[in-house]
């Protein structure tokens, strides 16, 4: 019963705004945004980065040539603004910029969907044998071990026979094989998350295995995952870069940047724009997603706490 | 009063590189509904990994034999995965550290409910306010706030009582908790005492108290069982083994607890270590630590007898227990 003075009512409408008002916890992965925050040369990158992606998924809708159109008035002419050939055109006359965009958009496609393929099988398989321990982990690990003896281009070659020569699915073979680095952190971190107490404590309160390493066990890897995924993005595109280089991956007329860097090697002296254009590219993008995944290990280092 | 928990021969064995040890030998008790009792002994005498065997929480080289009766189930005796069912639901268990107990990447609120999702079945909004009424229980002030804080952003004390909430979620027959004040001042060590003390009387679940700190039995415990060794060496109620203690090492353990009624010139800790469990003595395994030792206790181990008024002990000595004559 409220009383004559309406306390109770005043007193659940404050107690509700409190509740409402209350600032939600800051979880770890906040403060790590944070300490981020303050790391120039990852806020820097992380700016160019998001420039790169706007530049190869939006620019193309700027650019008056397509990256497959031949301007047969134009072949391997240098920079010519009249035109619209704003970094020169190739050996075939296709305008270098909507190339190189085009390129960019392929190797970040590909180094995306390759380090999300890799870093769901990379956790998934870790954890589960870290977590298992003992003769299941042996086997799952020295899986891993045989993986990792065997020519991973090798694979790429059986992948490429298999899927034929799409692109896509191929990386998605190349995220096959490049989570087995991922797997070994993963079940390195899990041996050592699963020691902890509040793993003990998730275990005395009857939480079941599936539990525990879906709950309590991958939460507690994001710091580690994500340094080594944003380490990863970089090692794809190189792997992409000599796939395509070999003639493997990409094939004409789509590109990659690996693809027109390999293109432009061989007539650097004879027409510098189509080796410039892609490897400036190349190289902001690689030294951006080096810096970030730095700043990300120095920010969610739990050994900074 | 029923039993909730009767333990029967429980033994641990521990496989080493080239060895065994025994943790814990022939160890029975019983814990009746709603009754606190003590475990109390020093470091490595087996007093934690008895508990911890029951709870299936053994190290991966550990082996534990005997019967664990919870009603009428063998909790020792039983496939991990049907064990699940049983922990946190009727028998839980509360860790000696707070600071490490709690999952550093999940609110409060989500490792609460996640108990009462998992044993009672009940959705997860529903989970929620239960969980944030229990965490009101424990004392915690603007539980609805402190719900949606990180286990990083509370206190130690505040950790413990999350700690102690979430055992207390699903009303357990059986409380273990193992050293539940020694990560914590002294200040909030004696509220975790009348926490403990509240909480376990209104829920009426039993608990069981591992501790080697005396202070913490006087105050909380109805019965009191020590341990050496990996035995039990004494049991009774906590006023009998308190004024008249039967067992030497008993005495000893309570003349080295300092007291402020009594104004000791020095403390009087009991001399030598606790024996390694690889190596324990011949006979008695307290006798190169004790002061009433005679020939019997080298030869022979005494087994736990009883020593009228209801007690147990485990000691050829007879005579009374006269520390200063002794000594």
């Amino acid at each position: 019963m409220a009383g004559i003075t309406g306390k109770d009512v005043v007193l659940t409408n404050y107690a509700d705004r409190l509740a409402l008002e209350a600032p939600k916890g800051r979880s770890l992965t906040q403060d790590a945004l944070r300490r981020l925050a303050h790391n120039k040369a990852a806020v820097a990158s992380i700016f160019i980065l998001v420039g790169i992606v706007l530049f190869a998924f939006l620019g193309p809708y700027f650019l008056p040539w397509s990256y497959e159109e031949i301007d047969w008035t134009a072949i391997r002419k240098p920079p010519d603004f009249e035109k619209g050939h704003f970094f020169g055109t190739d050996g075939n006359g296709r305008d270098m910029l909507a190339r190189t965009m085009q390129g960019t958009q392929m190797s970040l496609i590909v180094a995306a969907v390759a380090t999300l393929v890799s870093v769901i099988i990379g956790i998934t398989y870790g954890a589960v044998a870290g977590y298992l321990g003992g003769r299941i982990d042996a086997i799952m690990m020295r899986f891993v071990d045989i993986m990792y003896a065997l020519p991973y281009i090798l694979f790429v070659i059986i992948l490429v026979v298999i899927f034929g020569r799409n692109p896509v699915l191929l990386f998605v073979g190349i995220g096959c094989l490049e989570w087995l680095t991922m797997a070994r952190i993963v079940r390195g971190q899990t041996l050592s998350l699963k020691e902890r107490e509040f793993i003990e404590a998730a275990r005395a309160g009857g939480a079941r295995s599936r539990t525990i390493i879906s709950r309590h066990i991958v939460p507690n890897l994001t710091g580690p995952v994500v340094i080594y995924a944003t380490l990863t993005v970089p090692e794809i595109i190189i792997t992409e870069s000599f796939l395509s280089y070999l003639g493997l991956g990409v094939q004409e007329p789509q590109t990659s940047l690996g693809t027109l860097i390999s293109a432009g090697a061989p007539v650097v002296e004879s027409m510098p724009w189509m080796l410039l254009t892609p490897a400036a590219v190349l190289v902001t993008m690689l030294l951006c997603l080096t810096y970030l995944g730095d700043g990300l290990r120095d920010a969610l280092d739990p050994k900074d706490r | 009063m029923t039993n909730v928990l009767s333990v029967e021969d429980l033994e641990v064995t521990f496989a080493l590189h080239e060895s065994e040890v025994r943790a814990v030998n022939d160890l029975s008790f019983t814990l009746r509904q709603g009754e606190t009792l003590a475990v109390v002994g020093e470091s490595g005498s087996g007093k934690s990994q008895a508990f911890l065997a029951i709870m299936g929480l053994l190290a991966q080289n550990g082996r534990a034999t005997g019967r664990a009766l919870l009603g009428d189930v063998d909790l020792l005796n039983m496939p991990a995965g049907r064990l699940d069912a049983y922990r946190g639901r009727d028998i839980a268990m509360i860790f000696q550290d707070p600071m490490t107990s709690l999952n550093p990447s999940l609110r409060v609120r989500t490792q609460l409910s996640e108990v009462l999702v998992r044993h009672q079945g009940i959705e997860q909004e529903q989970a929620t306010r239960e969980a944030v009424a229990m965490l009101e229980r424990v004392g915690i002030p603007e539980p609805a706030k402190r719900a949606n804080a990180y286990p990083h952003e509370l206190s130690g004390g505040m950790r413990q009582r999350v700690m102690i909430a979430m055992a207390l979620l699903c009303k357990p027959k059986i409380l273990i908790a193992d050293e539940p004040t020694t990560a914590l001042d002294v200040t909030v060590q004696a509220q975790m005492l009348d926490l403990f003390k509240n909480l376990t009387r209104d829920f009426g679940t039993a608990l069981v108290m591992i501790t080697h700190d005396l202070g913490v039995v006087a105050g909380l415990a109805d019965r009191m069982m020590v341990m050496y060794g990996g035995r039990a060496v004494e049991k009774g109620t906590v006023d009998q083994l308190f004024y008249k203690p039967r067992h030497p090492y008993t005495l000893g353990l309570l003349h080295s607890t300092p007291h402020v009624a009594v104004r000791a010139k020095r403390l009087d800790p009991i001399q030598g270590l606790p024996p390694s469990l690889e190596r324990l003595p011949t006979g008695c395994a307290f006798h190169p630590r004790c002061a009433f030792r005679f020939e019997r206790c080298f030869a022979e181990r005494p087994p736990l007898l009883d020593a009228g008024d209801g007690r147990l002990k485990a000691c050829w000595y007879e005579g009374p227990l006269d520390y200063e004559e002794v000594a």
